[in-house]
């Protein structure tokens, strides 16, 4: 006689897709795609189908038709005749454009406010926890509506400098015009310009004037090289302090090598100042800082800037302070230990926060059109689609063009995290 | 088995409610009201009044569709809609009647797939300047910041009249009528411009009105009327027909004082009778009611009426009729007949 019992037959109930642990993952994962495959089919069909009933087919030739309507600020050649495709581009380098100065003055200002709410100081620091504060609580949008406001509603209109009484006049030695229409700034022009453009006098008995490309192009190039020189100047200056331990004085050789190439070029392409003036309706000549794009990039630097303020506290914060104690038993004065002790540490871990800042920085210049400013979303995404009703394919690109800059933005940041963090053997 | 019939159900009901119906009569009357896009605000033509109550020449419009439905004036959902929105709002559905000073174009009726049933207001772009410019002529306006409301033909018409004229300007994108009017009372453009009608409705709002002048030119053609989505032809009769019921009505002396005893009995006129459902079948033909034109006109009176009480020369605004005249008085207000 036999106790055991013949082992149960391998049969497959349906039953065990739910209660067999071996089976449950599968079921699930396969319900998951059929419901993730079903909402896209939705999707997709509903698209289709409403397209039919408006009779509306997909299509991207509109891009190539002419646009018809004016963008104020222009970085690139635009006018009405050009196709909708360029004015997508103008708007698109007005995204771009708020969205460095934006990234490039959060920046500054988070790194300082951050250091800054650290101090010692009593009233320094509680000064800059109430700037944090303040423009961490309340939204953006209120922000830019307030600072456009108060630009458009308490400066002077233009009219105002005009005549022998004026009310008003130029700041900074008669270069530079604040007025209910934006920032008029001294701009740099050149004389000998190698662009080809004509040059042309801004006031009558001036300097002929030409603005061209090719010369900042130039210029740019210089300053690289004098960069990299500088680089090369430091190393050496780092080997030297290595074999013998002391480091020779470089700092005029770096301030000669970034400024008199440059210098030197500037001169040669015969740059000028061109202040500017008051013409007609407005002032003319100058750079033109529109309302518009004052009111968000100061908004949107000083708000990202508070929230960057944070992540550089708590980074710094994030540093044992054993650090400090070392370095100061060493012998480290306090000003340098923040530059060579506690900032690197503490970037590796500001890096990865500060990504999303800069992306949620990009992201909210399409805010943009609280004020009027010429953004993608106000081109491409607002009169072009007005104009053409070309709802789903201008979307589609916009969307995908915010999501290539994000992409963009931080993969360039994430190489850069990489190449601060602490390299383990 | 069920599972599957259920999300088979559901999917089928969700297509349902996302494509954009066909029978937008049947839409409207099973939710009881109209939704009808409006301006956000401009004073004479829509705007909400002291009590919220939204009144204008083009909310007449509106109310007189939903009256030649419901047989009530009230039964309208206001939509405010901007330059930039109203086509989107129009195109999924959102609202049934767009009554938006939207200017009748090709494209728009072509090429955005809409139907203007007709025009109620024949309007043409404009300028307005502070008087203290000293400007007396749009060719004077050689390098002016002028404020413009994105998404509109006058945004077009402009960029091509100061082409044309080889001259420039600076263009401040403003989204909406209230925002322009902030704009240019801060002085933050040099003129603001959109149609002529647009324009004095908005200066009539200012403090002082007596200091900003409307410049001679009138640089466009912009007919104004209410419109709907292509591919629902009863609906577009619908609305449009009660458009020239308005019209007609003046033109034959039916106005909401006399309507009443008009359509006790059977007139002498026959077109009246047929206007007002005392006679014909009218009403049958567009699945309505008989007295739906009655009803219509009597829900801010006729085009006349609606004119008078809104823009007319009594009001702030105080437009002359012009073009938008009755036919027999030398204007440009003509209906078909009602036969």
């Amino acid at each position: 006689m036999s106790t055991l019992t013949d082992p149960p037959k391998p049969g497959f109930r349906l039953s065990q897709l739910i209660y067999d642990t071996r089976y449950r993952s599968i079921t699930i994962q396969v319900i998951a795609l059929v419901l993730i495959v079903g909402a896209f089919w939705w999707l997709g069909s509903n698209t289709v189908n409403n397209l039919n009933a408006l009779g509306k087919d997909f299509d991207f030739g509109f891009l190539n038709s002419a646009a018809g309507y004016d963008i104020n600020q222009r970085l690139i050649e635009y006018d009405n005749q050009m196709s909708h495709g360029r004015a997508a581009l103008v708007g698109i380098l007005n995204t771009l454009l708020v969205a460095l100065m934006g990234c490039a003055s959060a920046l500054i200002i988070g790194v300082f406010v951050g250091v800054l709410r650290l101090s010692k100081n009593w009233v320094v620091s509680k000064l800059m926890a109430v700037y944090v504060e303040a423009f961490r609580n309340v939204p953006l949008l209120i922000w830019i509506l307030l600072i456009g406001a108060v630009m458009t509603e308490s400066m002077p209109q233009p009219r105002e400098f005009r005549g022998e009484d004026a009310t008003q006049s130029m700041i900074l030695g008669d270069s530079v015009a604040v007025t209910n229409r934006g920032i008029w700034i001294p701009r740099i022009g050149f004389s000998n310009s190698i662009s080809g453009e004509e040059a042309v006098a801004p006031i009558d008995g001036a300097t002929p004037v030409a603005s061209g490309g090719a010369d900042w192009l130039l210029i740019l190039g210089v300053l690289a090289l004098s960069l990299i020189a500088m680089r090369v100047v430091r190393n050496r200056a780092d080997k030297i302090q290595q074999a013998t331990g002391d480091r020779p004085t470089t700092w005029y050789q770096q301030v000669a090598i970034l400024v008199i190439p440059v210098g030197v070029v500037m001169f040669a392409l015969g740059a000028t100042i061109v202040a500017p003036y008051l013409k007609g309706f407005n002032f003319t000549e100058g750079t033109h800082l529109r309302n518009s794009l004052i009111a968000l990039w100061v908004a949107l630097s000083l708000y990202t800037g508070a929230f960057i303020a944070e992540i550089v506290r708590a980074g710094i914060m994030a540093v044992s302070k054993g650090q400090s104690e070392a370095a100061a038993a060493l012998g480290i004065q306090p000003s340098r230990t923040m530059k060579l002790v506690i900032l690197p540490q503490a970037l590796r871990v500001i890096i990865p926060p500060l990504i999303s800042q800069f992306l949620n920085l990009t992201k909210n210049s399409s805010l943009a059109i609280a004020v009027g400013y010429m953004d993608v979303r106000a081109t491409l995404g607002g009169i072009t689609i007005n104009q053409t009703g070309r709802e789903l394919e201008g979307m589609l690109l916009m969307g995908a063009f915010y999501l290539a800059l994000s992409l963009l933005i931080s993969g360039g940041m994430n190489y850069y995290n990489h190449s601060t963090q602490l390299a383990e053997r | 088995m069920k599972k599957t019939v259920f999300f088979g159900a559901l999917t089928a009901a969700g297509l349902a409610a996302g494509m954009a119906s066909a029978a937008t009569l049947d839409d409207v009357k099973a939710r009881g009201s109209l939704n009808c896009g409006v301006t956000t605000g401009l004073i004479g033509f829509a705007a909400p009044n002291a009590e919220g109550e939204w009144e204008g020449f083009d909310v007449g419009v509106c109310r007189a569709v939903a009256a030649a439905i419901f047989g009530d004036p009230t039964a309208v959902e206001f939509v405010p809609t901007t330059g930039q929105t109203r086509f989107t709002a129009l195109a999924s559905g959102e609202i049934d009647l767009l009554a938006r000073n939207t200017t009748w174009t090709m494209s728009r009726d072509v090429d955005l797939k809409f139907e203007f049933v007709g025009v109620n207001y024949y309007d043409g772009q404009g300028f307005l300047v502070p008087k203290a410019l000293g400007v007396t002529s749009a060719t004077e306006l050689d390098g002016a910041t002028v404020c413009i409301q994105t998404g509109t033909t006058t945004e077009l018409n402009l960029a091509d009249y100061f082409r044309v004229n080889g001259i420039t300007y600076e263009p401040v994108p403003i989204e909406t009528n209230a925002e322009g009017q902030q704009q240019y009372l801060a002085g933050a453009c040099d003129v603001y411009t959109t149609d002529a009608s647009g324009l004095a409705a908005t200066r009539a709002a200012f403090e002082n009105p007596g200091d900003h002048v409307l410049l001679p030119e009138i640089i466009s053609k912009e007919p104004l009327g209410p419109l709907v989505r292509h591919g629902d032809n009863e609906w577009g009769d619908i609305a449009r027909w009660t458009l020239n019921a308005l019209i007609t009505a003046e033109e034959l002396g039916v106005t909401s004082e006399n309507i009443e005893e008009l359509a006790a009995t059977p007139g002498d006129n026959p077109e009246v009778n047929r206007l007002l459902g005392t006679e014909g079948e009218l009403g049958a033909q567009l699945g309505l009611e008989a007295d739906w034109a009655k009803n219509a006109i009597m829900a801010g009176g006729n085009y006349g009426e609606l004119f008078e009480d809104n823009i007319g020369e009594n009001t702030a605004i105080a437009l002359a009729r012009g073009l938008n005249a009755q036919w027999t008085e030398g204007g440009l207000i003509y209906s078909p007949p009602f036969r």
